[in-house]
């Protein structure tokens, strides 16, 4: 089996008396979606922070690539491919559409530090940022000003611009959140394909997309991992059907 | 054509125009008010780029306006004495010639402004502009507490300085280089603003952790773009000094950081043009109320006011629409 492109290992994180993150350990393989859920307040940002470089933890360490990335800012790690999405749509909101996926290109090509050629007819950037919003399906909008687009189109465009970093994996912080039925249907057929370009590491509230799309799911409760497994292992786990899932029915959890 | 690239042609139009008219009328002043107008638009274009593609607001661009007119000054002051700059560890010595004054302004201004940027940049909002504003502050005091360069009263040169085949105490032949670098100025401004380095900028302003995430680093970004700004400040600040054939420590007065702001504000924040919007405006305001009164800025005052309570887009938003464009 090749080596875990993401691996989190004993991460320790406390705000004062709050312990956020208690020796957390996960990793992230080839190939497949990883899903990380639990309850409000579980510390599953926390640890997105951590995982991007947003955070620094108390103990423990993010190798990623083979690297040990712990002490690097979240700048470097994007540059290593890691591509994340925000919880909350976080573009910039003056450009067009197609200004934000050349700006994750530009970004994840380098050569920021140019001056006089208009980026805006760099062909390279163009065709890579192009092809990113016809892969998320956004390619008609591109001339929009990003404030104009709906919630579900901008949630799109997060996705686009992750495609554009040449990503090695995916964090995506509840990408479905505020999509609607249909959005979220479309989102999951996308991220159902995705995975073989790179893995996902999903944040994700709503149980029937990730009990679809998960390979594998974590479960993190009070800021520790009670449990780690396949769809069939969780649903079966009593410790999560207790302490999240609920005890009556877990078949039933939407 | 679009309306702000109409705007932007009429305005360029009218600062060529107006001073050719005054040439063949023989109003000289009228020349000099109009290259007082073109050498304050090359300060806030200066200041625009850091502060309205970066976001960075400078209160201390003072430090830059007025290390380009000692620059000016002192080169000048040691040219017109005879005396060396400095004898070791190799022989300086002052110069009369303009261009070299000017690479001087430039090469200085942006070392400061790196220098300052390196420090302050570590600091947002209104720690940003207080250490910016503390810093030009620290100027303004050396300048004034260094009698060899005339402290308080400041230095005096008697000749315009040099440029090649050109009679610079001419007033409309100063005009005309001074016009010149406006030209050049806006023109690298315009294309720096298309090109990936403004993208990215413009970005960090808008939203620093989108810029992250596609693995650039917004502090850098910044530092750049504040040191560009204090160059381009710098060079007006050499220019202003030779229009007055004077410098003192008033070019490096927090008052100055704020009138190079208000240029910038007048004219509409973010648009490549404005602060030459800004800038004529305010001359043209100093020399009509400042005929009626002498407490003129009290009408400043009440139009900047009213530019930031009801025209959030200058001048240029009035006239152009509020939408600063993006293609």
């Amino acid at each position: 089996m090749t080596e875990p492109i993401l691996k989190v290992e004993g991460i320790s994180k406390a705000f004062g008396a709050l312990q956020a993150s208690k020796g957390i350990t996960l990793d992230l393989r080839q190939g497949e979606i990883h899903a990380l859920i639990g309850p409000n307040g579980a510390g599953k940002s926390t640890l997105i922070q951590q995982i991007t470089g947003g955070l620094a933890p108390d103990a423990g360490r993010v190798v990623f690539g083979g690297q040990d990335v712990t002490t690097y800012s979240t700048a470097a790690r994007a540059r290593l491919g890691m591509a994340r999405t925000f919880q909350i749509s976080s573009l910039a909101m003056e450009y067009t559409v197609l200004q934000n996926v050349v700006l994750g290109a530009l970004g994840a090509r380098g050569g920021v530090f140019r001056f006089f050629r208009p980026v805006m007819k760099d062909k390279a950037l163009l065709a890579v940022a192009r092809d990113a919003l016809a892969q998320v399906g956004l390619e008609e909008f591109e001339r929009f000003r990003t404030s104009e687009l709906s919630h579900g189109q901008r949630r799109q465009l997060e996705v686009a611009v992750a495609l554009t970093l040449k990503p090695r994996a995916f964090l995506m912080d509840e990408p479905m959140a505020g999509l609607g039925a249909e959005g979220t249907q479309r989102l999951m057929g996308f991220l159902d394909g995705l995975r073989a370009q790179a893995p996902i590491l999903l944040v994700e509230h709503d149980m029937d997309a990730v009990f679809a799309l998960a390979d594998r799911i974590s479960v993190l409760v009070y800021g520790e991992i009670i449990a780690t497994g396949t769809v069939e292992d969780i649903r079966a786990n009593p410790l999560v059907r207790s302490a999240y899932l609920g005890e009556e029915d877990a078949e039933g959890v939407a | 054509m679009r309306r702000e690239t109409m705007l932007n042609a009429t305005l360029m139009l009218i600062l060529l125009g107006f001073p050719l008219w005054a040439w063949s009328v023989d109003e000289p002043f009228l020349i000099t008010l109009s290259t007082r107008a073109v050498i304050f638009a090359i300060a806030g274009v200066g200041l625009n780029f850091a502060l309205g593609i970066g976001g960075l607001v400078s209160l201390g661009h003072a430090a830059f306006f007025g290390i380009g007119g000692y620059a000016m000054g002192i080169l000048a002051y040691h040219a017109q004495t005879y005396t060396a700059l400095a004898e070791w560890p190799v022989l300086i010595e002052g110069t009369k010639s303009m261009p070299v004054i000017w690479i001087v302004a430039i090469v200085a201004s942006a070392l400061v402004a790196l220098g300052m940027g390196a420090l302050s940049l570590r600091t947002t909002g209104v720690y940003f502009i207080m250490i910016t504003l503390a810093f030009a502050q620290m100027f303004f005091y050396f300048t004034i507490s260094w009698p060899t360069y005339g402290g308080e009263d400041g230095l005096s040169i008697y000749v315009r300085n040099g440029f090649p085949g050109l009679n610079t105490m001419d007033p409309i032949q100063f005009y005309a280089i001074c016009y010149a670098w406006l030209v050049v100025v806006l023109f690298l401004v315009h294309r720096a603003a298309k090109a990936p380095f403004g993208l990215m900028l413009s970005a960090a302003r808008q939203n620093g952790a989108r810029v992250q995430a596609v693995g650039q680093v917004p502090y850098r970004l910044y530092l750049v773009a504040f040191t560009i700004s204090g160059a381009i400040t710098g060079l007006a600040g050499a220019l202003f000094a030779d229009l007055n054939r004077f410098v003192s420590p008033t070019m490096f007065s927090w008052q100055t950081s704020g009138e190079i702001m208000v240029f910038v504000i007048l004219g509409g924040v973010g648009r490549i043009f404005g602060p030459v919007a800004g800038a004529a405006l305010f001359i043209l305001l100093e020399h009509v109320l400042g005929g009626l009164s002498e407490y003129w800025h009290v009408y400043l005052g009440a139009i900047l006011l009213g530019v930031v309570l009801f025209a959030r887009g200058g001048l240029f938003g009035l006239i152009a629409g509020r939408e600063v464009a993006h293609d």
